[in-house]
């Protein structure tokens, strides 16, 4: 197994020009990572953070005012690499949905409302292979079945589904061509508890059937808990912290990991929790140094100035602190 | 009926009808809740459930913004329906106050925001002399913890989710209410703010003995808040109590299958067992028997057929037949 994705320095910012003010949104700033094929990357963080926009470039599918203005994605799919930066129009094209597969956010609003479920995913399937109808209504009533949703929904409206039935139907759609990365942003935040598993459960059967590599993007860190194996913390453009899911929840070292872990509510306490002061900087005039020192409660002179780098703490664990970092060299 | 009840809803039902061509269907959205809250004892009661729950109409009815079709709603021991149009605003809306969901679709982006806490100072005659106003209006921001220096002249997309939605509460708890209606006040924002708004319903149920009803779908701050809860499920109470003893140890099916599949962040509760989900909504509003029936693990054969009665039962209310002390063969 190796790596399927990796982002090397990234940066992409959104860069507009009205009326002669420019104004530059630095909203993915200097990100590396490296996701590892068949495994469940976790990308969290507040909203205006940086999630959407970082997913929108992993993906390739981008288009002004966001610009990439530095890094670049590269992608081994089959054992072939491909640079996004260099990739034609046309490599674009073949690649996604086929290799590449993206649920976005409130994605169970995408389902043309007055074509029955089975013609969507036909329509959606022929796009990309030489099917007949017959064949693709039967591939789709086969999916269906695997995972288990109920072979109604293919003679179905989409306004007749329920809210979460329809988020199901759009993961199959997504995903029926097996593709071997699938990215998926915010896939349950407009849905309740119930629905919620149901989903989830979904996602783990798709990515553990076809071996898929899935990277999700949502703020709960309850999703994560029960989906990544890895999760990365962004923060203002940055990535924060990055380890595994127990290491994230159980050892967090980045005081902004260790807000938001530690404002989370839950069913064994009623005791008060602190939440995070002030608010996340506006990412046109982002603070000098470390982007979270308003509002960190350990910040030092130097976190003012100088802008942590992303260190290696413990073994897959890495983390951008200068506090971290001093209480290491401390130690050592 | 309690003469010291600042709020009793008694049988309240709403039906609605749903018209398909020539047909139209009956629904109760809302279906024989019965609620007190009493005067003497400010508290925060939860109502959760999943969306088309019937909270919202729930709300809405307690609100004196949609009529019921059955039942008694009672404000201080007077009939809410029977009130007069100057009677609701010089009396009512005083005393029960809303929030909403979105704190930036209930301000109008072109208005600054200070401008509603005047209006609201202005319509409810809050101050004697106009010029009094902005120091009442200082001294309401402050309980929420902004100052009107903060927000004077500033619109609505300047300000962070949690600001507006504390400016929303501020506005609100202008006219001194005994009561608020909080319809999914944080479902809105991020996990860190969430806190923030939660914390603050506590803060003023200490302070100012206002009571709170706390509407939303997630559980996790239900409990931290809530010191009694309310479990909705299609127009029905299912399930209700003290917070602590209902999630704490849930007794019907519902509540059950809601409380475990709360995305927990400890690896050792993950979710092994399959749950079923509604396909169409609608199916189970119009349903005759226990409108879980169809879900219900603990599903038995009077369940389809007969709606089960609401039983007190260790401390709360539950509406299952599991707990029906008439029904000893069911218990098995």
């Amino acid at each position: 197994m190796g790596t399927i994705i990796e982002a090397v320095n990234l940066r992409a910012y959104y860069i507009t020009n009205a009326y002669g003010v420019e104004r530059t949104v630095q909203a993915v700033d200097d990100i590396s990572l490296k996701i590892e094929e068949g495994e469940v990357y976790g990308i969290a963080g507040e909203s205006g953070c940086g999630k959407s926009t970082l997913m929108r470039v992993l993906l390739n599918a981008y288009q002004p005012p966001l610009t990439v203005v530095g890094g670049d994605v590269v992608y081994t799919l089959d054992g072939e690499r491909v640079s996004a930066a260099e990739m034609s129009d046309e490599k674009n094209r073949d690649l996604r949905w086929r290799k590449l597969s993206y649920i976005p956010q409130g994605s169970m609003h995408v389902l043309n409302p007055v074509r029955r479920i089975r013609d969507s995913f036909h329509d959606f399937i022929s796009a990309h292979r030489d099917v007949s109808k017959a064949e693709s209504y039967q591939l789709t009533a086969e999916y269906l079945r695997d995972l288990g949703l109920p072979e109604k929904v293919m003679r179905s409206y989409p306004h007749q589904l329920s809210g979460g039935m329809r988020q199901r139907v759009t993961i199959a759609l997504a995903t029926i061509l097996w593709p071997k990365l699938i990215f998926a942003d915010e896939p349950t935040t407009a849905l309740d508890v119930v629905v919620q598993r149901g989903v989830i459960q979904m996602l783990k059967d798709v990515q553990q059937k076809e071996g898929s590599t899935l990277v999700l993007i949502t703020h709960d860190i309850g999703v994560h808990a029960n989906l990544a194996d890895r999760i990365g913390i962004l923060y203002a453009g940055k990535l924060v912290e990055e380890a595994e899911t127990q290491t994230i929840l159980n050892q967090p070292r980045h005081p902004y990991t260790r807000y938001l872990i530690e404002s989370l509510p839950n069913l064994e306490s009623r005791a008060e929790l602190m939440s995070i002061p002030g608010r996340p900087p506006a990412l046109d005039r982002p603070p000098s140094g470390c982007r979270f020192h308003e509002r960190c409660p350990l910040a030092k002179d130097i976190c003012k100035t100088v802008e942590p780098q992303l260190i290696k703490i413990a073994p897959k664990h890495f983390t951008a602190c200068h506090v971290v970092e001093e209480e290491l060299s401390h130690a050592s | 009926m309690p003469a010291d009840a600042l709020l009793h809803i008694e049988d309240l039902t709403k039906v609605f009808h749903i018209r398909q061509g020539f047909s139209s269907q009956e629904f109760h959205a809302v279906d024989n809740a019965s609620i007190v809250i009493d005067s003497g004892k400010p508290e925060i009661f939860a109502v959760v459930g999943e969306s088309g729950s019937g909270k919202t109409t729930l709300a809405k009815m307690v609100l004196g913004m949609e009529a019921p079709s059955q039942g008694n709603l009672r404000y201080k021991d007077r009939q809410v329906a029977a009130l007069s149009k100057r009677e609701m605003k010089n009396w009512f809306y005083h005393e029960v106050q809303p929030v909403f969901q979105d704190p930036f679709a209930a301000f109008s982006p072109l208005k600054q925001i200070d401008r509603y806490l005047y209006e609201t100072v202005y319509n409810y005659k809050m101050v004697g002399d106009k010029k009094e106003a902005p120091r009442y209006i200082n001294e309401v921001l402050s309980e929420v913890g902004l100052t009107l220096a903060e927000i004077a002249g500033r619109y609505p997309n300047e300000l962070s989710g949690g600001q507006a939605q504390r400016v929303a509460i501020a506005r609100a708890l202008l006219t001194k209410p005994s009561l608020i209606v909080a319809d999914e006040p944080v479902s809105m924002l991020d996990a860190s703010l969430r806190m923030s708004v939660v914390n603050m319903f506590r803060k003023l149920k200490e302070d100012n003995a206002v009571s709170v009803i706390y509407i939303t779908h997630d559980l996790a701050t239900a409990f931290y808040a809530g010191d009694r809860i309310a479990v909705m499920l299609r127009g029905w109470i299912v399930e209700m109590g003290p917070t602590e003893q209902v999630l704490g140890n849930p007794l019907h099916p519902y509540t059950q299958n809601l409380k475990t599949s709360i995305p927990s962040i400890k690896s050792d509760e993950a979710w092994d067992e399959k749950i079923d989900l509604a396909v169409i909504e609608t199916d189970e509003y119009t349903r005759t028997g226990c409108k879980f029936a169809g879900r219900c693990p603990a599903v038995m054969d009077i369940c389809h057929d007969n709606i089960p009665p609401s039983v007190e039962h260790e401390g709360r209310s539950v509406k299952c037949f599991l707990y029906d002390e008439a029904l000893p063969a069911a218990r098995n």
